[in-house]
């Protein structure tokens, strides 16, 4: 297995569908299913890979869990990317420091 | 609604001043990626690479995680689809956006970076697409992204492990800013957030599934629930495009 096929790889997949609706299917998606399946999609697959992941990630998973919930009561309260993955990194080094 | 579509060199610095806080939280989030990278066995050059052709999050790091337990090319191709097929409902609306007398190759050089936040910043402004604008925030955007990605997996080797521990969560910390907006908003999506924590969770320490890698169960999952969703709650036409 060699890295760059992977990348090369990746780059395909990831640049045909983003180009495909910019220049071929320049329609909108009409079908309920298709329409429905891809609206959902991005929340499934994010929730998968962050949990029990973040747990898993730490030292120890009293971290990650603590880094879980105040990134989640964070977003909630509408704070933006960048501040929701700082809060999250500092919390679990404040944690390690004592653990 | 009056505008333009043309080059001007306001535009490109509305682009560059919106783009900036975006290539700082790229950059930040991105380092931790390369830790994911560096896990795969990537080279910092490889990860550059990786970053400045890929700029998704999600599709990377599944894609990492992958690469990291050997998987086949076609195991990563799926994986890639997966995780980033999000970008394919974000082009649709992109597309609706740009003026007929757009030159086609804007739209060849657009969907090089469609993501989360570029899509959102560009989708946000009023009236046909400027092109130029987008390319003020990818100017930054990208390069933030790639290059975070490199020192991420040189760090990795140099920082403690403690800090590397703390960083590792980052990314963790993005994937919660995008999905938890949308589910304080609406029900379903927070049903389904919760459901997918809990099968994730279960696939992974209670059931024979544990066997198959986390790309594949990944894979599996998000299929499954988002399929069952897509039938149980089908969403109306109007809905809007994120």
């Amino acid at each position: 297995m060699n890295n760059y096929i992977y990348i090369a790889v990746m780059f395909a997949v990831s640049y045909t569908i983003r180009i495909l609706p910019l220049t071929l299917i320049r329609k909108p998606i009409k079908n309920q299913f298709i329409q429905s399946f891809l609206y959902y999609v991005p929340y499934v697959t994010l929730a998968v890979m962050t949990f029990p992941a973040i747990i898993e990630a730490t030292q120890t998973p009293i971290s990650g869990a603590a880094a879980l919930v105040a990134g989640i009561l964070a977003a909630w309260c509408g704070a933006g990317l960048f501040p929701v993955s700082v809060i999250c990194c500092v919390l679990v080094f404040v944690i390690e420091l004592f653990v | 609604m009056e505008s333009s579509t043309k080059f001007s060199r306001r535009v490109l610095y509305e682009g560059m001043r919106d783009g900036f806080p975006i290539a700082l939280g790229y950059f930040a989030v991105s380092f931790s990626l390369g830790i994911a990278a560096r896990n795969a066995g990537l080279t910092p050059v490889q990860g550059f690479w990786a970053s400045l052709l890929n700029n998704a999050s999600a599709g990377e790091y599944a894609a990492f995680t992958l690469i990291a337990a050997k998987a086949t090319y076609w195991e990563v191709a799926v994986i890639t689809l997966i995780a980033n097929a999000r970008y394919l409902l974000m082009s649709c609306a992109l597309a609706q956006r740009f003026s007929p007398e757009t030159p086609f190759f804007h739209r060849l050089l657009i969907g090089y970076d469609v993501t989360d936040e570029l899509f959102g910043i560009t989708i946000a402004r009023p009236g046909y697409l400027n092109p130029y604008y987008t390319y003020g925030a990818i100017l930054l955007a990208a390069p933030a992204w790639a290059i975070g990605t490199a020192l991420g997996i040189i760090a990795g080797n140099a920082l403690p492990l403690r800090v590397v521990s703390a960083l590792s969560v980052a990314l963790y910390g993005m994937f919660l800013a995008i999905i938890i907006p949308p589910a304080r908003k609406n029900r379903i999506v927070a049903a389904l957030v919760v459901i997918s924590f809990v099968l994730s969770f279960a696939c992974e320490y209670l059931l024979g599934i544990s066997a198959l890698s986390g790309g594949t169960r990944t894979i599996i999952l998000t299929v499954a629930i988002s399929a069952a969703a897509a039938v149980l709650f089908p969403v109306k036409q109007e809905a809007d495009h994120e």
